[in-house]
């Protein structure tokens, strides 16, 4: 079984965010850029199933601008075996919108025929939390959100989910969609030998004309903002006095 | 000219991050207090096959050049472990390096994988008593006997000898009298360390406690001639050209060094608040701290410049020198000023820089010191008469 993950590069979560002037989004001019966390857990997991004899292939996609080519590497000296770049934006700050990137992984889907995707459950740049569920939508698959455990059992997939009060465990029919949560798995390093090895692995480029899909936005965005900043608190001199303030002054009980 | 870092080169950067970061201030303040060699830090590094980063593919390394190198030590060091995480493997990059030059087959296939593997660790016997930078008066001694040498001698700054288990020692074969020249007459060989028979005495020294350096005792001891490396009497020769990679390496791990002492500087800057403002608003904190940013660029320009020579196969000595030169006193300096910043606390263990600075003083000594480096370019460079 053939194993496909969508990989993203967004900026690095341990970057302090600055929004651009104009506000029309979130400065990435000479940025430190990373694989989106969640989808480093989803080449782990995919990595692991090669390891255990599941998969026989790891292929890692990502789509964007051509630095994401990095991003892609980051994955093969992870231990996937070969990579699709599709390069979808000449600028930084353009972010390719989730039902485009959705179409292109599913023409994607139809040329090389993975019994799985495994992917982010959400890109931490934007947090659409979208893609995987309308791959699921376009190609007619099942699809399993928010993955904490994921086992293959001949043509299904067990799937815990981490949802609101507790875990859920589902039966999704293979070939399916998992999307993976925080929790699935801890992603390893690039050991030196497997970053050289990923030099010599494939990495072909397209662009989205190669699968006739149409990546013109259809969202505009209207204003990026920083979170307002924090106030200053008080310190209070007794219980009775916090009590005092949280009733009349916040007036939360 | 091209300044751009390569993919390879920022991957290496961030593998050795991710192994550097698993180590954290706790584990490096508890390794100085124990004076015990971070054995979990080699295996680390040694697992994600850093270990091997020069070494050739062939015997399991990974066949780059020093750029990478200092990359990857210059990364090692910024993370807190200081010259203690740098020691740790720091001989492993290039002391093999005669062996792999000069070794037969049969000692590159049976030495260079178990140190790429971690499963050998060497130690450099070269420096001693009575010779320190004037190698070429070294006394320890290899007489030829049936199916190999005996060696007497005393070696001084040997450091890891206390958990080696090899050694590389230089020793002479021929009396410097009898040679032509004196850099002629000298032997390498490369050996196991038994401390059975080699004594290997610790050395309390100002910084680093974690990893030892010491005075090796080497009395009658018996080395076959499978042992020797490349040709009697021309082991000098040899040793030569690991020089510039090593101050190339050096000046990449004082500079890394640098940058977290500026680092925590800076944090601690913007986070202690004294007469209602942060301490880095004012000119005298945040003055001398830029300025260390810009000493510390300035070395790891020449620095990669001098690797970047070596690499292509380009003469490095003057750049090298300098590199040495520039990155030792700039991390000397942005060390001295994260203590300052730091004030009283930075006199404290907890806050680490004391520790840094403690350890960092190393850089402008070894492995050559300033006033042989202003000897070398005075000389090389700008013509004038040798001063020594």
């Amino acid at each position: 079984m053939k194993v496909l993950v969508p990989v993203k590069r967004v900026i690095d979560y341990n970057v302090k965010v600055r929004v651009k002037a104009d506000g029309s989004g979130v400065d990435l001019a000479n940025v430190k850029m990373s694989m989106n966390p969640f989808d480093e857990i989803a080449v782990e997991e995919a990595i692991r199933l090669k390891e255990e004899g599941v998969a026989s292939e790891v292929v890692a996609v990502s789509i964007g601008v051509k630095q994401a080519q990095e991003t892609l590497r980051t994955a093969l000296a992870m231990g996937a075996d070969r990579a699709i770049l599709i390069v979808a934006a000449d600028d930084v700050h353009t972010d390719i919108e989730p039902l485009a990137v959705a179409k292109l992984l599913a023409a994607v889907v139809k040329e090389e025929e993975p019994g799985l995707v495994l992917a982010g459950k959400q890109a931490i740049d934007n947090d659409m939390n979208a893609t995987g569920q309308m791959l699921s939508a376009l190609l007619g698959w099942s699809q399993a959100t928010f993955a904490s455990e994921v086992t293959i059992e001949g043509d299904h997939a067990l799937v815990t989910r981490e949802v609101d009060g507790g875990l859920q465990t589902i039966k999704a029919k293979m070939p399916c969609i998992v999307t993976v949560d925080l929790r699935l798995n801890e992603p390893r390093y690039a050991s030196l030998p497997n970053i050289m090895k990923a030099k010599k692995k494939p990495l072909d480029e397209k662009t989205p004309d190669d699968y006739g899909v149409d990546v013109s936005p259809r969202l505009s965005i209207v204003k990026t903002a920083e979170p307002p900043t924090r106030k200053a608190g008080v310190k209070v001199g007794s219980v009775d006095e916090l009590i005092t303030k949280l009733k009349d002054e916040a007036g939360v009980i | 000219m091209n300044f751009e870092v390569t993919e390879e080169q920022k991957a290496i950067r961030e593998g050795v991050a991710a192994v550097a970061k698993q180590f954290d201030d706790h584990y490096w303040g508890r390794k100085e207090a124990e004076e015990s060699f971070p054995f979990e830090f080699h295996r680390a590094m040694a697992e994600g096959g850093w270990l091997g980063i020069t070494m050739p593919e062939e015997y399991g390394g990974a066949g780059l050049g020093v750029t990478e190198a200092s990359i990857m030590m210059n990364e090692v060091a910024r993370h807190g472990g200081g010259s203690a995480a740098i020691s740790t493997i720091h001989i492993n990059l290039f002391g093999p390096h005669p062996i792999v030059v000069f070794g037969n087959s049969d000692q590159k296939s049976e030495w260079i994988p178990r140190l790429v593997s971690g499963k050998d660790q060497v130690c450099f016997g070269v420096t001693e008593p009575d010779a320190g930078l004037d190698t070429t008066r070294i006394k320890t001694f290899a007489r030829k006997v049936d199916g190999g040498y005996i060696i007497n001698g005393r070696k001084l700054w040997t450091s890891t000898a206390q958990v080696a288990t090899k050694i590389l020692i230089l020793a002479r074969t021929t009396p410097i009298e009898e040679c032509r020249k004196p850099t002629d007459g000298m032997t390498i060989f490369y050996t196991d360390l038994d401390r059975s028979k080699i004594e290997v005495r610790k050395i309390p020294k100002m910084g680093r406690a974690a990893v030892d350096s010491n005075a090796t005792f080497i009395d009658e001891y018996f080395v076959p001639d499978a042992h020797r490396i490349g040709e009697e009497g021309k082991g000098f020769s040899y040793l030569l050209h690991s020089l510039n990679p090593e101050r190339i390496l050096v000046a990449a791990e004082a500079i890394g060094m640098g940058h977290d002492a500026l680092g925590r500087a800076a944090r601690y800057a913007t986070e202690r608040v004294v007469f209602g403002r942060q301490i880095g608003q004012n000119q005298g904190i945040q003055h001398p701290l830029a300025e260390s940013w810009i000493e510390l660029e300035a070395a790891d320009a020449i620095t990669m410049k001098a690797a970047w020579l070596y690499d292509a196969g380009m003469s490095c000595g003057a750049e090298a020198n300098a590199a040495k030169f520039l990155a030792a006193r700039a991390a000397f300096t942005a060390c001295e000023r994260a203590v300052l910043t730091h004030g009283g606390l930075g006199y404290s263990k907890e806050y680490q820089v004391e520790r840094l600075m403690r350890e960092v003083m190393v850089f402008r000594i070894a492995p050559v010191t300033e006033q042989l480096i202003l000897s070398f370019v005075a000389e090389k460079v700008l013509g004038q008469k040798k001063s020594y």
